[in-house]
């Protein structure tokens, strides 16, 4: 994550993303600061699903007519190209709604092993005795599914804490993660703190006491180059939509082996090998765990955004966040009263910048950023125990991507200095 | 310009100035409110002379965390409602929500809803409609605490703490 890559041409890629040529709010220029929630989609995304729907849609993997050959064909071929940006194998890679669904798909995959007679299912099984550990800093999406699964099974959870800082607290990884431990689920990439987290000592510490590993790869795939097989990681799971593909699709990624052997969670049509009325056999991953018709042209504009991310350069995508990252700390470092919850220095950490000003509370500032036509997210952004950790109950939240620039990140601190003086506190 | 029309004076001056702020005895009931998309909260205590519609609000004390607009709705509410029957301070808050779910399309009436009317900015932005109501939700339940326990018993406000509609549209 050094800026070396030559810079990104933002003008020519703004180009690409037809909303952003709209105005908010009387005519203002739209500044869109909340990619971190949901990015926006260029024209060559929305070309792929339109191009797919008019020429080859039918349902996959049934039917042999030729719409269906050349729809599984778009199908199959978003996920190889998925795949090969991961560094993974197309088999390793299960389409699911969005993260949420692919970190549900293991939880209730474990549970589900618990009561599995199929001896490969065991090594998933968790009961009374066992732990569960994640961290302090998790979307609500990688915390209350293992809430769940320690609800449904008797386990417990336990979790890494947050510095002051705002840096994954690794001092007592040892005590938390051990022989108990059957899981690790992590965040790559904080959606409030922007920390990146190192990944490589937690894998270690879990795979050393034969625990498996999940991360939440939400807000780092789309980012920075990601490649979780040098990762080590056993499984992990993205959204679509906030990598300029389509909402509705997201994937789930898992060592084969393990796939291979974890029990379903939807189940249905397509996933199954033989059915009897007795019983039924299911089919190799991935299609075991993608059960009824798929997200089509939704996988199809996946295909498209990786394909976009490609050629752009996920170097260069990084670089340039890198770059608005430090605006926008350096920025804000020059407000008085505005403080910000994570890292101050943009060294192992992302864009997203998330802060508060002083007697004026989060709704408040958005509402005047929104006012001047910036648009970031307020709230706590479904990381509620991480704000309770910093003792506030909402925050402002800036996450820049690709198409933004640095006189974006100009017109936030702008909003900003206004939504002060508006409520007089400067 | 947009932000004054939302961000009324009178908003802003029950934000910096809250009135009956802080939690007090003696009460009936209390609620707690939380909205869940921002994680703003409010307990409000209702205290109540007499039973039924026509018992009278004798005080509203409360205590939270929010935006503007929710911590000055609370402390306006305070003011339309104390002194009132509880027939009366429905009334004004069904004349509230309406306003408030009206989309900047209805006409306050000033001899109902008084300083309330500040409010009609906010209601054309569907967003913070939510923010505006956390109060009045918490005094809708707490008084349904009262009245339908017919003793006054008090709760933790659990069981309507994720209801995000309030009074009747």
């Amino acid at each position: 994550m050094t800026a070396v890559a030559a810079p990104l041409d933002v003008a020519a890629i703004r180009k690409d993303f037809p909303i952003l040529g709209r105005t908010v709010r009387d005519g203002r220029r739209l500044v869109y600061l909340d990619s971190g929630a949901t990015s926006q989609r260029p024209r060559q995304v929305l070309d792929a699903e339109r191009a797919f729907l008019e020429t080859a849609n039918a349902a996959v993997h049934r039917g042999a007519h030729q719409l269906a050959e050349e729809a599984t064909d778009a199908y199959e071929g978003a996920r190889a190209r998925i795949a090969g940006f991961l560094g993974v194998d197309a088999g390793e890679v299960v389409f699911t709604k969005n993260a949420t669904e692919g970190i549900n798909l293991v939880a209730y995959g474990m549970s589900n092993a618990t009561g599995s007679p199929d001896a490969p299912a065991e090594r998933f099984r968790v009961g009374p005795g066992d732990e569960v550990v994640v961290t302090e800093m998790e979307h609500h999406a990688n915390l209350v599914p293992w809430q769940q699964l320690c609800q449904r099974t008797g386990a417990t959870l336990r979790w890494l804490g947050v510095t002051e800082d705002g840096r994954l607290d690794l001092s007592n990884l040892d005590e938390v993660v051990t022989d108990r431990t059957k899981v690790v689920a992590f965040v790559h990439q904080s959606n409030v703190l922007g920390t990146v987290n190192p990944v490589e000592p937690i894998v270690r510490r879990a795979h050393q006491v034969g625990a498996l590993t999940v991360l939440d790869a939400c807000q780092s795939v789309p980012h920075f180059p990601v490649d979780f097989r040098e990762l080590g990681v056993d499984f992990a799971a993205f959204s679509g939509h906030k990598m300029l593909g389509p909402s509705g699709i997201g994937v789930l990624y898992g060592r084969r082996e393990l796939l291979e052997a974890l029990p379903p969670f939807i189940t249905g049509g397509s996933m199954i090998e033989v059915v009897r009325m007795e019983g039924s056999t299911f089919a190799p991953p991935p299609q075991r765990f993608e059960a009824g018709v798929p997200m089509t042209s939704q996988a199809v504009g996946l295909g498209a955004a990786v394909d976009y991310l490609t050629a752009v350069g996920m170097d260069k995508v990084a670089a340039h966040g890198h770059q608005l990252a430090e605006a926008t700390l350096n920025g804000l470092a020059e407000i008085p009263g505005v403080r910000v919850i994570g890292p101050t220095e943009a060294v192992d950490r992302s864009g997203a910048v998330s802060f508060v000003v002083d007697g004026v509370h989060a709704h408040d500032v958005g509402q005047v950023l929104d006012s001047l036509g910036v648009e970031v997210r307020v709230g706590h952004h479904c990381a509620w125990p991480l704000h309770r950790r910093f003792g506030i109950p909402a925050t402002v939240r800036s996450t820049p991507y690709l198409y933004n620039d640095l006189d974006d990140i100009t017109a936030l601190l702008d909003g900003i200095r206004e939504s002060q003086r508006f409520f007089g506190v400067a | 310009m947009q932000l004054e029309q939302m961000y009324q004076e009178i908003i802003l001056d029950h934000y910096k100035n809250p009135r009956r702020r802080g939690l007090r005895d003696p009460y009936d009931a209390e609620s707690y409110q939380v909205n869940p998309t921002c994680g703003d909260e409010v307990t409000l205590r209702v205290h109540l002379d007499g039973g039924g519609r026509d018992a009278k609000v004798s005080d509203v004390s409360y205590e939270g965390q929010g935006c503007s607009i929710s911590q000055a709705a609370t402390s306006v509410l305070t003011d339309l409602v104390v002194g009132r029957t509880v027939g009366e301070a429905f009334a004004t808050m069904d004349a509230f929500v309406e306003l408030l779910h009206g989309r900047g399309q209805v006409e306050p009436d000033e001899d109902v809803l008084e300083d309330g009317i500040a409010f009609a900015g906010v209601a054309k932005y569907p967003m913070r409609v939510k923010c505006a109501l956390l109060g009045w939700m918490a005094f809708k339940d707490a008084v349904a605490r009262v009245t339908d326990t017919a003793g006054g018993a008090e709760g933790d406000g659990a069981a309507a703490a994720h209801s995000d509609e309030v009074g009747t549209r």
